[in-house]
C-alpha cells in the first residue's frame, strides 16, 4: 500500500465540479439526516437511548476480552466455529481454508466493511473463488471496481445513469434505463441464480451477544438472509468490537440503527443467528486488525463504540460535498477520518482536516462519539509525529511567532490593508491565493479597530500587563 | 475609563458593573472594525467600564485548530498578559470565546490562565447570561434578516439549540434580536449547516469551504433574508466572500452592530 497522503481536496474539487451527482448528493444524505430527525422527534427518550448505548459499548470495550471468551465459549455450545484474525492477511487465509476445506468456488456475500478493510475479494480471486455481492449498492460498487462510498448506502454517489451504464456492461441491459425498478430487477434476475447455486455464503455482524453465542445481522434487502441460509456454509466476519453482553441490550441499539442511519424505525430484516442450520457449517472470524491498539489509545478508543450507522456521513456538510470516495480509504466522512489513521498515520494524515470541526457529527452519533473533538486531537497528534506538510507547518509556526509580537503584528495587518487596496486583481486573485478562488476577498478599511481606539479612546489606552518578550 | 462623553445618557445603574477588558479578534480588526467599535459602544451604553488594551493580537485558534499547538504559546501567553486583570473578558467573537475557554493548553494552566479561561464571554452570552439585558430602546432594524450561527457559538458555547438534539427551541442572540424594533426574521431550510469556513479549511479545501458559503447565502437568500446577521465576523468574511462571486445579492452584518442601533 502507499503511503502517500489521500489529496481530499483534490478529489472534493473534482467532485464539485459535476453538478448534478454532487447537488443529488447532497440532498439525498440530507434528506437521510432529516428522516433521522423526524424519528428521533418521535421518541422522548431519544437522548437517553444514546447515553444508554454508549454506557454498554464503554463498559463491553472496558472488558473486551472477557466477554469476547464468553462469546465464543457459547457460541461454540451452540454449534458454532469461531476463528481469530490477528489482521487482514489472517482474515483472508482463514477464510480461504474454510472455502478450500469445503472445496467452495462460489462465495455469496453481504455487505461487510470488515471484509474492505482485509481487503478480501482479490485473495480470494487469486485463490480461484468467485465473490458476488448481493447487496445491491455493494454490487454496484463491485462491478464498477470502486470501494463503497457509503458504509449504508454504498453507491450514493452515483445516479440513475451511471447504474445503467454499468449493468449495460456486465447483465447486457438497455443502457437508457432511467427506471431504478428495472435496474433493481435486472439486479435481481442476475443475483438469483447466483444465490441458488453458491457453494458458501458469507455475512458480517451488526451485533455479537456474549451471553447467547449468537450475532445479529440486519438488512433491508433480506440479502443477508439468503447469502447465510441458501448455501449450507456460513462464515461471518466480524470486527472484535461488535460485542454487546446481553441479548437484552439489543433492545437499545436495535432502536437506535436503522432511526440513525436511514431514519426508517427498523431495518426490514434483524435476524438472530444462533447456529449452523441442519445439515449445514456455520463459521464466526473475529478480526482484531488494529482494533486493539486502537482499545489502547486514550484519546481515540471510543472510536470503537461505533455501530456504522454512517448518521454522521448524512449530516457531515463536507461528505456531503466531497462524495466518500474523496477520502481514499475504506472508511469515509467523519468517523473514517478518525479511524483511517490508526491504519496508516501518513496515508490519511489528510483525514482529520477535512473537517471545518462544526460538531453536527457528534450530535448524531447513536453511540455519543466525540468525533469532532477527536479530529482536532487527532490533528495534535499528527503535527507532533511530523505528518503535516513542512509548508504548512512553517506557516503556522512563523503566525504563531507573530502573534506573539504585537507591534510586528501591527505591521503585518497594515502591509495587508494596504496591499488588499492597492494590488490590483489579477495579483489579489491567482492560484497562489485559493481563498480568492472562488471567493473575493475582504474589503480594505479605512482604519482597523486598534487604529480607531487609539483616536477615540486614546486616554484609556494603556500598554500590556507586562512588556513584550524578545523572539 | 471611557471618555465622559461615552458615559452620557447610559442606563449604568441597571445593570452589574464589571472592569471588563475587550478582545477584538483579528480579521475583526482589520476587516469589520465596525463590529468592533458597535461591541465597545454597545458594552458602554449598558454602563460598562470597558478597555481594550492596546498590545493584543490573536487568542491561538488558527494555530490550536490546525494541531500546531505548540505555536499558539506566544499568543496565549500574551492574550493572558493582556486580560487578567479584568473581571471577564468579553469578545464579538463565539470561535475565539470556544478556543480560549475549551482548548486554550498551549500554556501552563496558573491560576491567571484559569481565571481568564472562566471569565471570558462571547457578546451575545455576556448580553443574555450575565448582564440579562432586557431592552435595547435605541435599536431599530427595519429588515428582513436569517441568523447565521456560528458553529462555535451553536455546538460549543451552545447559545441555541441544536437541531441534531430534539433540544426544546431557545436561542439567546434570537431572544436579543427580538427585542430591536421593526426587525423580522425568516428562517433558512438548513439553518444549522456549517457555512464552511473552518478557518485554515476555507484555504486548505477552498473547493468545499466555497460550495458550503454559496450553499449557506442562497439559502438565506431564498428565504427571504435582506441580511444575513451573526455573532461570529469570520463566517460573514466567508459567506461575503461567497455571495459577492456568486452574485447573490445579501448583505451581512454582525449581531453587535444591530443592538449598538445601527439601521442598515
Amino acid at each position: 500500500m502507499s503511503d502517500k497522503p489521500v489529496n481530499h481536496a483534490r478529489a472534493a474539487e473534482h467532485f464539485i465540479e459535476d453538478t448534478p451527482h454532487l447537488q443529488f448528493h447532497d440532498e439525498r444524505l440530507w434528506d437521510m439526516r432529516q428522516k433521522r430527525d423526524a424519528q428521533m422527534h418521535i421518541l422522548p427518550e431519544w437522548q437517553e437511548l444514546r447515553e444508554e448505548a454508549s454506557r454498554i459499548k464503554e463498559h463491553t470495550l472496558s472488558r473486551l476480552p472477557e466477554y469476547l471468551e464468553q462469546f465464543e465459549a457459547n457460541a461454540k455450545k451452540n454449534g458454532i466455529h469461531v476463528h481469530w484474525a490477528r489482521d487482514g492477511a489472517e482474515h483472508n487465509r482463514i477464510v480461504g481454508e474454510i472455502l478450500k476445506a469445503h472445496n467452495a468456488r462460489n462465495l455469496i456475500k453481504s455487505k461487510s466493511m470488515v471484509t474492505e478493510e482485509c481487503d478480501m475479494r482479490p485473495y480470494l480471486a487469486k485463490q480461484g473463488v468467485t465473490v458476488t455481492e448481493t447487496d445491491l449498492g455493494e454490487r454496484i460498487q463491485q462491478l464498477d471496481d470502486q470501494l463503497p462510498s457509503h458504509i449504508v448506502v454504498p453507491a450514493v454517489h452515483k445516479l440513475t445513469a451511471d447504474v445503467a451504464k454499468i449493468f449495460a456492461k456486465d447483465y447486457h441491459t438497455d443502457p437508457d434505463i432511467r427506471d431504478p425498478h428495472l435496474l433493481a430487477e435486472a439486479q435481481r434476475q442476475a443475483a438469483r441464480p447466483v444465490i441458488l447455486h453458491a457453494d458458501a455464503g458469507m455475512t458480517g455482524g451488526n451485533f455479537v451477544v456474549a451471553e447467547t453465542g449468537t450475532f445479529v445481522v440486519c438488512t433491508n434487502e433480506g440479502n443477508a438472509d439468503l447469502s447465510a441460509t441458501v448455501p449450507n456454509l456460513h462464515i461471518a466476519t466480524i470486527g472484535i468490537e461488535r460485542l454487546v453482553p446481553r441479548m437484552a441490550d439489543m433492545g437499545v441499539f436495535i432502536r437506535l440503527l436503522s432511526r440513525s442511519a436511514l431514519g426508517s424505525p427498523i431495518t426490514q430484516y434483524t435476524t438472530h443467528f444462533r447456529g449452523p442450520q441442519k445439515g449445514g457449517e456455520m463459521h464466526v472470524v473475529l478480526v482484531d486488525n488494529g482494533r486493539s491498539a486502537r482499545l489502547g489509545m486514550e484519546d481515540f478508543w471510543t472510536s470503537l463504540k461505533c455501530i456504522r450507522c454512517g448518521a454522521c456521513m448524512n449530516t457531515c456538510p463536507v461528505y456531503r460535498r466531497s462524495g466518500g470516495l474523496s477520502y481514499g480509504a475504506v472508511y469515509s466522512g467523519p468517523i473514517g477520518a478518525i479511524i483511517d489513521p490508526t491504519f496508516n498515520e501518513r496515508k490519511y494524515s489528510t483525514l482529520p482536516y477535512a473537517s471545518t470541526l462544526n460538531g453536527s457529527c457528534t450530535n448524531v452519533c447513536p453511540v455519543k462519539i466525540n468525533i469532532h473533538e477527536q479530529l482536532y486531537k487527532w490533528r495534535r497528534v499528527l503535527v507532533q509525529h511530523h505528518e503535516m506538510p513542512f509548508v504548512k507547518r512553517e506557516i503556522m509556526h512563523m503566525a504563531g511567532k507573530l502573534m506573539g509580537q504585537p507591534k510586528m503584528y501591527r505591521a503585518a495587518i497594515k502591509a495587508t490593508e494596504v496591499s488588499l487596496s492597492t494590488m490590483p486583481r489579477f495579483v489579489l486573485y491567482n492560484w497562489l491565493n485559493p481563498w480568492g478562488k472562488h471567493r473575493e476577498n475582504p474589503h480594505p478599511v479605512k482604519q482597523t479597530f486598534n487604529d480607531w481606539y487609539r483616536k477615540n479612546r486614546e486616554t484609556a489606552a494603556k500598554p500590556a500587563a507586562a512588556p513584550e518578550t524578545k523572539k | 475609563m471611557p471618555c465622559a462623553t461615552f458615559r452620557a445618557n447610559r442606563a449604568e445603574d441597571e445593570y452589574p458593573l464589571m472592569k471588563i477588558g475587550l478582545f477584538i479578534p483579528c480579521y475583526i480588526d482589520a476587516f469589520y472594525p465596525d463590529a468592533g467599535i458597535a461591541t465597545l459602544e454597545l458594552l458602554e451604553k449598558l454602563g460598562q467600564d470597558v478597555e481594550y488594551p492596546l498590545d493584543q493580537t490573536c487568542c491561538g485558534q488558527p494555530m490550536g485548530n490546525s494541531g500546531c499547538n505548540s505555536d499558539a504559546a506566544a499568543a496565549e501567553a500574551l492574550f493572558v498578559r493582556n486580560f487578567a486583570k479584568y473581571d471577564k473578558i468579553v469578545m464579538p467573537s463565539g470561535s475565539c470565546t470556544h478556543h480560549v475557554r475549551d482548548n486554550f493548553d498551549a500554556i501552563p494552566q496558573t491560576d491567571e490562565v484559569r481565571h481568564v479561561r472562566e471569565n471570558t464571554y462571547e457578546l451575545v452570552e455576556f448580553l443574555h447570561d450575565i448582564l440579562k439585558v432586557d431592552a435595547f430602546p435605541w435599536a431599530e432594524f427595519n429588515h428582513t434578516v436569517g441568523l447565521h450561527n456560528s458553529c462555535g457559538t451553536l455546538r460549543a458555547l451552545r447559545t441555541a439549540s441544536m437541531s441534531e438534539l430534539g433540544e426544546k427551541p431557545f436561542s439567546k442572540p434570537m431572544d436579543l434580536l427580538s427585542k430591536v424594533k421593526g426587525i423580522r426574521f425568516v428562517t433558512p431550510k438548513r439553518p444549522d449547516e456549517c457555512c464552511g469556513f473552518g478557518g485554515t479549511f476555507s484555504v486548505t479545501e477552498e473547493a468545499v469551504s466555497a460550495k458550503m458559503g454559496v450553499d449557506k447565502v442562497r439559502d438565506h437568500h431564498q428565504a427571504g433574508a435582506e441580511y444575513i446577521v451573526s455573532a461570529d465576523s469570520s463566517c460573514i468574511m466567508h459567506q461575503q466572500g461567497c455571495a459577492e462571486r456568486a452574485g447573490v445579492p445579501i448583505r451581512f452584518i454582525h449581531i453587535a452592530q444591530i443592538l449598538n442601533g445601527a439601521s442598515q
